[in-house]
């Protein structure tokens, strides 16, 4: 058998090239694309290098980058920060009990390190770096994992000369020839195996979140000895939480700054239960002094504008919101700013609608 | 009549009981043999519902399942990501019976977050090695012939979290990464068909238009094989959260290739190795290489009922063991079940005709007789690939592949019908 036949009998395809009919007429439907459209979307980049535009960036332009748009997540060096994924490290760790998989220890091509970065990263602002940037970003990866010097400028030209540690580390399924002989074989139905003894509970590990149990009613209960007694349910319902004032905001404008604040959730959260992602946590932030939320890895300009005393009033949120780099030079927020001042009037107010 | 579940923490062991007034009949117990101590008001008193009047035509345009269903819903595990915008959740399998997921609490995975993009703006591009490079509004794909199927979608990593060992005791997180739906819209065929393939094109490359543009490379034979964009899931549009307007689907193949925003299909001749198809997506083996392109799902099956969220609540007697199987190299042949941890099988009553690549219910209609039992089901699908035991997988791929765990799931099941995730030896 073929490599590609024996490739699609572990996927069950019976189609092959050949067999397919001709091409069909086309209806007619739909436009043809322009180049410019073509070039806006079709940016993806092949292992081979095909798909990179021109341009360069070095190690050094590279770092600041780094620090300015990725550190927040992946840590200063690219080792990772919190639950967050390490970029490097790792190597030699693929056969260990826990594998550190990284750019440098597991993926096998620099395309898709460059194609990552370019479409879909920094997480929260994706595709808004320019191209010089994506290489210099690129180059800071090849630096941090130990693969180029510090005075490296990686560029289209040279791209491929860069080759991943791991680029032979993979092979092509091979269930169907490794797995389907012995998953095949007629299923014993009966006999088949001997006395039964659990070695691994899951309650063992206390990993599984709460859930609630269904349990139907029955004529004939199945009644436990020693179990807890029925729950009056009356009396568990806790004390309502009294009513937060919001008297004195417009609703409509907590509602447009509501939707405004689409912009700002893939960092932050806010309202009951919100905790610290890519960005802290935003309830009662209004009022409170910056860089004041526990738990928070803030950048040091954010850590150094708290210690001289900016506080989150209307007026120092609406400049922030208006540019972050330039009330905060050099934080980490990845954000461009709200252009419109009604926007940003809106989000205080519902920044302030979530205060306790 | 479904009771109102109390919260209960997947390792606390606490045993509620709601009897409503009904006091069990003697010990032994047969068919019909329970009695009733005194007449059960609910029968002998007239009750609101049967007094006063319900709700009207219009008070609920669309409806959403009644309040008593309310915990019937998608859950997370938060400590499995580091943001719930780049996540997973997982489907309530262990309260739904039938094939059909309904789109409301059928698992969702985002890697930046559910969009919101209106069929207006959508825009569908074919590019690379094509005769015509084509731009589609949602229109355009309306005018096109239209086809209907339905089939399961798997994440390659549900049961992912078992390899190590029993680890989540409940079958919404051990196998809710999976639901069914019957989708309408265009194969993949009609659409590259009209931009016409160049002889070259052996691979296409599928893009959503959200912020992780997430993006996948799927062989030409594949795409034109059974592949489709669907634009309604179960009759109705897709929901936000399934990739409206347009998705991909994939059918048989890992949920991770049937791309949501569904934006731009590349034809190439080769993989465009993305992160998705290399830094994940792919299978650590022992020997520290990992095997790629592993985008079928094998033969899998679960009983959903009873399950430690599903316990059985009853004294010895009739009862239903459910549960669904699937396989993404055809249809379901068989399903055998075990009650003693697989020394003993029988084979399962399927419920209708089992579809390609679709799920597949499954029945055993048993009397409990108050003993334990180590419940166990097996797949076997058309091809006669049998549902493998989680040992024979580790044998073969170790505990780090976290992708493609189809073992075989044990509930032991105690005297008091409370069911648990255990492994056995």
């Amino acid at each position: 058998m073929s490599r590609l036949g024996k490739r699609f009998a572990g996927s069950a395809l019976v189609t092959t090239l050949a067999a397919v009919p001709a091409l069909a007429e086309p209806l007619g439907l739909g436009r043809a694309a322009l180049p410019e459209e073509i070039a806006a979307w079709d940016v993806a980049v092949m292992p081979d290098g095909r798909g990179l535009p021109e341009g360069g960036g070095n190690v050094w332009d590279g770092e600041d980058l780094w620090i300015d748009h990725c550190a927040a997540c992946h840590g200063d060096f690219a080792e990772g920060a919190g639950v967050w994924p390490p970029i490097v490290g790792g190597a030699g760790t693929l056969t260990a009990t826990r594998p550190l998989k990284t750019v440098e220890s597991y993926w096998p091509y620099l395309s898709t390190v460059w194609d990552y970065v370019n479409r879909s990263m920094p997480f929260g602002a994706a595709q808004t770096l320019e191209t010089d940037e994506v290489y210099a970003i690129t180059a800071y990866i090849l630096y941090s994992a130990g693969l180029v010097d510090d005075d490296y400028e990686l560029t289209n030209e040279n791209f491929t000369e860069n080759r991943l540690p791991n680029e032979g580390g993979f092979y092509i399924d091979d269930r169907a020839e490794v797995e389907f002989p012995i998953f095949t074989q007629d299923a014993c139905m009966s006999d088949c195996r001997g006395e039964v003894t659990i070695v691994a509970r899951a309650t063992d590990l206390d990993v599984t979140p709460d859930f609630p149990v269904i349990r139907n009613l029955y004529s004939d209960p199945l009644v436990i000895e020693g179990a807890d007694a029925p729950v009056d349910e009356a009396a568990a319902t806790p004390e309502p939480e009294p009513e937060v004032q919001l008297a004195a905001l417009d609703p409509e404008l907590v509602a447009a700054g509501e939707t405004a604040w689409r912009q700002c959730r893939s960092c932050h959260q806010i309202g009951e239960g919100a905790r610290n992602g890519t960005g802290p946590q935003l309830n009662s932030i209004v009022g409170a002094v910056a860089a004041g939320v526990e738990g928070f890895r803030y950048s040091p300009a954010f850590v150094e504008a708290g210690e001289e005393g900016l506080v989150w009033d209307a007026a120092t949120l609406d400049t922030f919101l208006e540019n972050p780099a330039g009330l905060i030079p050099r934080n980490r927020m990845s954000f461009r700013g709200v252009r419109s001042p009604e926007e940003r009037a809106a989000l205080i107010v519902y920044l302030k609608s979530h205060t306790d | 009549m479904t009771d109102r579940p109390e919260e209960k923490s997947g390792t606390s062991r606490r045993a509620f009981l709601r009897t409503a007034g009904l006091a069990a009949g003697g010990a032994a117990l047969g068919a019909g043999a329970a009695r009733a101590a005194t007449p059960d008001p609910l029968i002998t008193e007239v009750q609101p519902w049967a007094m006063f009047l319900g709700e009207g035509v219009d008070a609920t345009p669309y409806g959403m399942p009644i309040h008593f269903e309310d915990h019937v819903v998608r859950r997370n595990v938060e400590w499995l990501t580091a943001d719930p915008i780049a996540s997973i959740n997982f489907t309530p399998i262990h309260a739904l019976d039938g094939t059909i997921t309904p789109q409301g609490c059928a698992f969702e995975r985002h890697h930046s977050g559910a969009i919101e993009l209106s069929k207006e703006d959508y825009r569908l591009m074919i590019t690379g090695l094509v005769e015509t490079p084509l731009v589609f509004t949602f229109g355009d794909l309306m005018r096109m012939p239209r086809i209907t199927r339905t089939a399961f979608c798997e994440c390659a990593a549900n049961s992912g979290m078992e390899w190590g060992g029993a680890q989540l005791n409940a079958v919404q997180f051990t196998h809710g990464m999976i639901h069914n739906m019957e989708y309408t819209g265009v194969s993949l065929r009609t659409l590259l068909e009209e931009a016409g393939v160049k002889p070259e094109g052996t691979w296409i490359y599928v893009e959503g238009a959200d912020a992780s543009s997430n993006g996948r490379s799927i062989p030409m034979e594949k795409a034109l094989d059974d592949c489709m964009i669907a634009f309604t899931a179960n009759g109705e549009a897709l929901r936000m959260e399934h990739g409206y307007p347009v998705r991909l689907v994939v059918p048989g193949w890992e949920g991770n290739l049937w791309v949501k925003w569904l934006r731009r299909i590349g034809v190439h001749d080769g993989p465009i190795e993305s992160r998705e198809e290399t830094s994940k997506y792919t299978d650590l083996m022992p020997d520290g290489r990992a095997r790629k392109w592993t985008w079928a799902l094998h033969a899998k099956s679960v009983i959903t009922s009873p399950s430690p969220q599903m316990p059985i609540g009853h004294r010895p007697g009739p009862m239903v063991i459910s549960g669904l199987a699937w396989s993404g190299l055809g249809k379901i042949a068989r399903v055998d079940v075990s009650l003693d941890g697989g020394a003993n099988w029988q084979t399962a009553r399927l419920a209708g005709e089992p579809g390609d690549k679709a799920l597949t219910r499954f029945y055993v209609d048993h009397v409990w007789d108050g003993k334990p039992m180590y419940l166990q089901s097996r797949a076997v699908d058309e091809t006669g690939y049998v549902q493998p035991t989680k040992d024979q997988l580790r044998e073969i791929r170790g505990v780090n592949s976290i992708y493609h765990n189809n073992g075989i799931q044990t509930w032991y099941v105690n005297e008091n019908g409370e069911a648990e995730n255990v492994e056995i030896g």
